[in-house]
């Protein structure tokens, strides 16, 4: 093969034959990504999130053709599309998500809490005893008696009579919601993954602050790395994704910086585990 | 996903999993009005079959999971226009309780239990949907349903009892006033919805004969109360429960046993009945000639184990990892001929497979029922003995019927096409390796692919 194919790839037995067939010329390949058509700062059909983005950057490094296949990141995300062939790989999934092959993580999040800095000085965690009569607005993720991690640390501290729900279905992601409700003084806090907190922040007048959650002993936990997900048996794309991580990083770092995602002291290795 | 339509008057009543709900000329099909009562990309839905009560269409949505405020909706039948609406939370006069409301027991009186009983403002999304089928005693002037669990927090964040979720409303049909409540699962915790039918029948009970509500719920029970007063009469469990010990007759009160509560990141093993309950919304059937009532059912329980990570529009989360199995017996479903004036089964049929279709009593003595292989079977209503059987080209989920064609006989007909909740699986072509998926039900039907396939027949059947 090529060095223009020097990765293997998911058209795979198209590219092989192409491959032997043309020999040194250009493989046709695609990379077929499955994302959201309305969910900023990660994906929009006009391709403006972080995660287009770095689709962008892995399909010029792979020498792939960049499609998309869109769906609303809900209950049955992954079984639609990635693993009914409709793409081959979903970004932006925790690195333990079940019934994927997943890549080496390129960034951590972590839930935070985003308040007015002039109304709220010094928030600095969820053990603060002004968060019994502040308004807190929550994101549910929306299946039955799935629990968003601070939300369930929150009622384990018997604060629920202030918190106000968020569900992730909706117009708009469940994240911009909020941040209206905080421009508006309809909640005092709200309770963000740390990518969208930081995508938003910076698109707000007032003066916000965010601070990420530590987790005490018996709160679960609020930090999660994040990579990307193909097939269970797709271990060349998989392969192929997580060199060409490794070969992005530094671009990948300016892309999540540019987008403000917040991270713990930027602790993250990309393409390695911290 | 709809679960039929209602023909009234010469017109045709349905709804669209879009929230509109429809007047059909039933003999042109030409359209006579529609109306729009909910924002799907709200997560909202109708998926029920409406009922027609003295010139009001009577509709309900969908959709707790994702934090919708549950609602039962009056059209006037010639316009379309909403004539009233009775949301299933909030404050009284948004559920429409004022002054002919009496419920039975002390826990369902008090201003504003809609709000109340809920932490700060989540009754604005606490679910209690009404999806099921309705159900009106024209005596009583009184038209019946259960609502749906509350939603879409996990319980430790909702405490209190969440009403008016998970339990019976009995309303005026004209001006929607609620008359009684009774709340079969306060504070659910295990997606014990209420929205099984309500059979009205009048039962001899303890030497007279009470105008009763026969309603097997989810959660295990099967309920004849009164229904001119919401009195619970008897509470019998009809499958093996683990989930509570019994109902308190006194108060009205389930008593939930608290080992079997989901605690977040551990494993609670024996969950009886599972998140489907001993019997989702295919209708059981009451023959007045034997007095038993015929409930098609699964027999599934189920573990919550080690959480599972999982993102939603990219937030991610921890979520519980839900296993159904079979019941005790090894058998997933059973059909119930229940004796509720004895309180107890005279005889039951267990099947392979969940039992997920209606059932039919004819006054023959016939009790007709399919189930998810294919089989459609009539069986002796008295004994429970196989009649006759015939294998229909798909799992049946549907409900069959009886009726007396233009030719003076007597037919009966059954739509085949696996689907819903337990056939998704063969519908959508789940991949059964993993055992959670179809939140559970991978691990209770993985031969159903083998058993079935998909398909969409309507079968006939003339009797000789």
């Amino acid at each position: 093969m090529s060095s223009r194919c020097r990765d293997r790839r998911f058209r795979a037995l198209a590219c092989t034959v192409l491959g032997v067939l043309l020999a040194t010329t250009a493989c046709a390949r695609s990379l077929r990504v499955c994302a959201d058509p309305d969910n900023l700062p990660y994906s929009d059909v006009a391709e403006r999130g972080f995660e287009n983005r770095l689709a962008r950057l892995i399909a010029k490094d792979l020498d792939a053709d960049l499609s998309y296949y869109w769906l609303p990141q809900w209950r049955g995300f992954t079984r639609k599309t990635l693993l009914e062939g409709n793409c081959d790989v979903i970004p932006g999934v925790p690195v333990d998500s079940a019934n994927v092959r997943v890549t080496k993580p390129y960034y951590r999040g972590a839930y935070a809490l985003v308040f007015r800095a002039d109304r709220v000085p010094g928030l600095s965690g969820l053990d603060d005893a002004r968060l019994r009569t502040l308004r807190i607005g929550v994101p549910l993720v929306g299946i039955d008696a799935a629990p968003t991690p601070p939300g369930r640390a929150l009622a384990r501290r018997a604060i629920y009579d202030n918190v106000v729900g968020f569900p992730v279905v909706g117009d708009k992601p469940a994240a911009e919601r909020m941040f209206a409700a905080l421009a508006t003084d309809a909640i005092d806090v709200a309770v963000v993954w740390s990518p969208q907190a930081g995508y938003y922040m910076a698109r707000e007048h007032a003066p916000l602050s965010i601070v990420l959650l530590e987790p005490e002993e018996r709160d679960p936990r609020f930090e999660f790395a994040i990579a990307m997900a193909v097939r269970p048996d797709d271990a060349a794309l998989q392969h192929a994704l997580d060199a060409s991580l490794a070969r992005l990083q530094p671009q990948i770092e300016a892309v999540l910086r540019e987008y403000g995602v917040v991270q713990h002291d930027d602790d993250v290795t990309l393409g390695g585990q911290r | 996903m709809n679960r039929g339509a209602i023909w009234s008057n010469g017109r045709l009543f349905f709804n669209t999993l879009d929230n509109q709900t429809f007047a059909l000329d039933a003999r042109t099909g030409t359209e006579v009005w529609h109306t729009r009562l909910g924002d799907i990309k709200q997560g909202e839905t109708m998926t029920m079959a409406p009922l027609v009560v003295k010139d009001r269409v009577l509709v309900g949505n969908s959709g707790g999971e994702f934090g919708v405020r549950g609602w039962l909706t009056a059209l006037d039948a010639a316009t379309g226009k909403i004539a009233w609406r009775a949301f299933s939370t909030g404050p009284d006069n948004e559920v429409l309780i004022g002054d002919q409301f009496h419920p039975f027991y002390p826990s369902d009186r008090g201003k504003d239990l809609g709000k109340s009983t809920w932490p700060g403002e989540a009754w604005k999304i606490g679910g209690g949907t009404v999806w099921g089928f309705l159900s009106y005693d024209p005596t009583l002037d009184l038209v019946y349903y259960g609502t749906a669990n509350p939603g879409p927090w996990n319980p430790s964040q909702r405490p209190g009892d969440n009403k008016w979720t998970s339990g019976i409303f009995a309303r005026d049909p004209l001006s929607g006033q609620a008359r009684w409540f009774y709340q079969l699962s306060p504070h659910d915790l295990h997606d014990y919805d209420a929205v099984n039918e309500n059979i009205l029948v009048d039962l001899p009970f303890n030497g007279t004969t009470r105008h009763a509500l026969v309603h097997p719920d989810r959660n295990g029970y099967l309920y004849v109360m009164d229904r001119e007063t919401g009195e619970v009469l008897s509470a019998s469990a009809f499958v093996p429960i683990t989930t509570s010990t019994s109902v308190d007759l006194a108060t009205g009160r389930l008593r939930y046993a608290p080992e079997k509560d989901p605690q977040p990141g551990q494993t609670v093993r024996d969950i009886c009945p599972a998140s489907p309950g001993a019997k989702d919304w295919q209708p059981a059937a009451y023959s007045p000639r034997t007095h038993l009532v015929y409930i098609p059912h699964q027999n599934i329980c189920q573990d919550a184990e080690t959480a599972q990570t999982s993102y939603i529009a990219g937030t991610p989360y921890v979520g519980a990892t839900l296993r159904m199995k079979p019941g005790p017996g090894g058998k997933r479903g059973r059909v119930t001929a229940w004796d509720p004036a004895a309180a107890k089964p005279a005889w039951t049929l267990d099947e392979d497979l969940p039992v997920w279709s209606g059932a039919l009593a004819t006054a023959g003595d016939v009790v007709f029922y399919g189930t998810m292989e294919g089989w459609f079977k009539a069986v002796d209503a008295k004994t429970g003995a196989l009649l006759w059987q015939f294998k229909t080209g798909s799992g049946i989920v549907g409900q069959p019927i009886s009726y007396r064609g233009p030719d003076g006989k007597q037919y009966i007909a059954i739509l085949s096409g696996v689907g819903g909740w337990a056939g998704t699986i063969v519908a959508n072509d789940i991949d059964t390796r993993d055992k959670t998926a179809s939140t559970g039900w991978a691990n209770v039907v993985p031969d159903l692919r083998q058993k079935t396939q998909k398909g969409g027949m309507l079968y006939v059947f003339a009797l000789p």
